[in-house]
């Protein structure tokens, strides 16, 4: 069983009825064949860095699920391909960092670190992910559980 | 022979000395790095949005390779720029 994350956009001009159903569409494409959806982030309306068919901003998705093999994909991103409403989209085969990585980051066990902790533990350094640097404006994560500052603790 | 002591400089030889850069994906034990993530991604970027040089980072090759990896995979889904000004 491997692990995938499919990451895509869809454009914001539509009502937000098909922008649900569009990307319920395709969760649903991926219960067909069988693959066990882990978690599906919606990312919200975000600003693109550029412009994409001369649209300034779009609606991200993120679903992650694992699957037997990657025969499915073909089929699959054939369907993003030919969909007139995804602006691009992206699969990635996670390792199990990957995994572990977003189970953490939902779990909200991933933050910034906060800053000179009083009892240093004896062998690893918190591990922080994004370290000393500013809080950026950017759009924040919607449905996913965010890391308020909460420092990442090693469980080993 | 002058000792260490006797000799006077006018401005502090130690200056000048450069602070050690490690890799702190090596340093905090992070595994992975995100490419959803574009705020953690700016600090290996300029300001043109080009990817910087280990050199400049301090990154260990494997590291660099995946924050490349992870900048490449942030530009395609508009995440990033490929190319801007003034982008910090």
């Amino acid at each position: 069983m491997r692990n995938y994350e499919t990451t895509f956009i869809v454009d914001p001009v539509l009502s937000t009825e098909d922008i649900k159903a569009t990307a319920q569409a395709y969760v649903e494409k991926l219960q067909k064949e069988g693959c066990e959806i882990v978690f599906v982030d919606e990312m919200g309306l975000r600003t693109l860095a550029y412009d994409i068919n001369r649209r300034s901003n779009g609606i991200y998705y993120s679903i992650e699920y694992t699957a037997p093999n990657g025969a499915f994909l073909k089929n699959y991103e054939l369907g993003f391909r030919r969909d007139d409403n995804i602006l691009r989209f992206l699969t990635v085969a996670l390792d199990k960092y990957g995994v572990q990585y977003n189970a953490d980051k939902r779990a909200g066990k991933i933050g910034k670190a906060k800053r000179k902790k009083q009892e240093k533990p004896a062998k690893t350094e918190p591990a922080a992910h994004g370290i000393s640097r500013k809080k950026a404006d950017s759009p924040s994560l919607t449905g996913v559980p965010s890391g308020d500052a909460e420092s990442f603790k090693e469980e080993e | 022979m002058a000792s260490r002591d006797d000799i006077k400089f006018l401005s502090n030889p130690k200056i000048g000395g450069r602070k050690k850069k490690y890799c702190r994906f090596k340093r905090y034990d992070i595994k992975y790095i995100d490419y959803k993530d574009p705020d953690f991604l700016l600090t290996f970027v300029n300001e043109q949005g080009k990817i910087l040089p280990r050199r400049i980072t301090g990154n260990s090759l494997k590291y660099q390779r995946k924050v490349g990896q992870a900048i490449k995979r942030a530009r395609h889904l508009a995440m990033l720029p490929y190319l801007t000004d003034l982008l910090k």
